[in-house]
């Protein structure tokens, strides 16, 4: 793992990079996205092409103009590639430091500290937490990397409202839960 | 450079640096909110000072185009909003980002954090006309503003100075932070 000084410099150089070359980084949007790809699997009606543009039966997917809509017609756009390259990214990663070590691989040590050895605990605790973080971040509008370091970067009122939040809660709720230290 | 291309190139290279950081592991995550080890808070303020000092300095001597810049509105919303993603950020250890990244890296618990996230996403779509009902999306709702106006983006400033110069002064604020922030702010040392 990179000492906070060198990962701090990498970390800044690329969401720099981002913003001078695209657009500054996110990350929350594309669930939606991904969740409309196979929505409209399952049923083609949820997205519609008309001369006007895209649009949609759902509500959310036809706001601002259909910008969800027209992305999840075309998943071969920037924002829904640079997600699923950051998977191949952190794979490689991973790859070239010898993968997790397998008795981290279903939960990290500071979980089986307090709650236990359960695997079908700790993945039912991923996916509630999984569906609680996603739900607020469509609430707020974006998620830790678009609100909060993107939104931090470009000195947006919006990001430091919602750094606030998110660690208000998160610090007091990790205080609670992890008492025990591993 | 094709913008696919790019897509691939920066999206490759944020999964790798997330997993180097040690963000793609939940261990560091609830560590560094449950303020024992404040190793990942300095990588992040120190990765924002710096991402923040060079784009308002470049878009200063007119390197960066500051049409590029994104920023969302700000409403009783996003409050909320940051206040629930916290309570699933400290349950799971995971966020978005580095949930995505980490099932990447064979985390199966992260599997379960992206399905979890899946249907969270689903399950705002469906709610979204009660969600506009409640004015929640109205209520406070300041737009989408930064400190101070830069010249040449859309955006609005809340303080009467260059937004450039207030920028690179909050970047270098925040790489100080990262410099001085103790290594445990709770717990016994080690």
């Amino acid at each position: 793992m990179w000492d906070w000084k060198i990962g701090g410099v990498v970390l800044g150089l690329l969401f720099f990079l981002a913003v001078a070359l695209m657009k500054p980084i996110g990350v929350s949007t594309q669930f939606v996205i991904l969740d409309g790809i196979i929505w409209d699997m399952i049923d083609d009606s949820v997205v519609t092409v008309t001369p006007a543009g895209y649009s949609s039966s759902n509500s959310y997917l036809a706001k601002s103009g259909g910008k969800y809509a027209k992305n999840i017609a075309n998943p071969l756009n920037y924002s829904f590639l640079f997600v699923l390259a950051s998977v191949g990214g952190a794979a490689l990663s991973a790859f070239l430091r010898g993968w997790v070590p397998r008795e981290e691989r279903k939960m990290p040590p500071i979980w089986q500290a307090n709650f236990g050895a359960s695997p079908i605990k700790r993945y039912m605790a991923a996916f509630a937490g999984g569906f609680i973080v996603l739900y607020g971040a469509r609430l707020a509008g974006g998620c830790t990397s678009g609100h909060m370091m993107s939104g931090m970067m470009q000195t947006s009122l919006s990001g430091y409202i919602f750094a606030a939040g998110a660690f208000a809660s998160a610090v007091i709720l990790a205080r609670i839960l992890y008492r025990k230290e591993a | 450079m094709d913008t696919l291309l790019i897509a691939l190139i920066l999206g490759g290279l944020f999964g790798f640096v997330l997993d180097r950081i040690g963000a793609t592991n939940p261990q560091k995550i609830i560590q560094m909110l449950n303020l024992t080890d404040m190793h990942l808070a300095k990588t992040i303020l120190l990765g924002i000072g710096i991402s923040s000092t060079l784009m308002f300095a470049g878009q200063m001597i007119g390197v960066v185009d500051p049409g590029h810049m994104s920023v969302k509105a700000a409403h009783l919303g996003v409050l909320l909003g940051g206040i629930i993603l916290g309570i699933g950020w400290a349950l799971s250890g995971f966020c978005p980002g580095t949930g995505v990244a980490a099932a990447g890296t064979g985390r199966i618990d992260a599997l379960f954090f992206v399905a979890g996230g899946l249907a969270g996403a689903f399950a705002y779509m469906l709610s979204y006309d009660w969600i506009k009902s409640t004015g929640v999306l109205q209520v406070f709702h300041i737009g989408k503003v930064t400190l101070g106006s830069v010249t040449g983006s859309k955006y609005q400033g809340v303080i009467p100075l260059p937004g450039e110069i207030l920028g690179i002064g909050v970047g270098i604020l925040l790489i100080v932070l990262a410099c001085v922030l103790p290594h445990r702010l709770a717990g016994k040392p080690h």
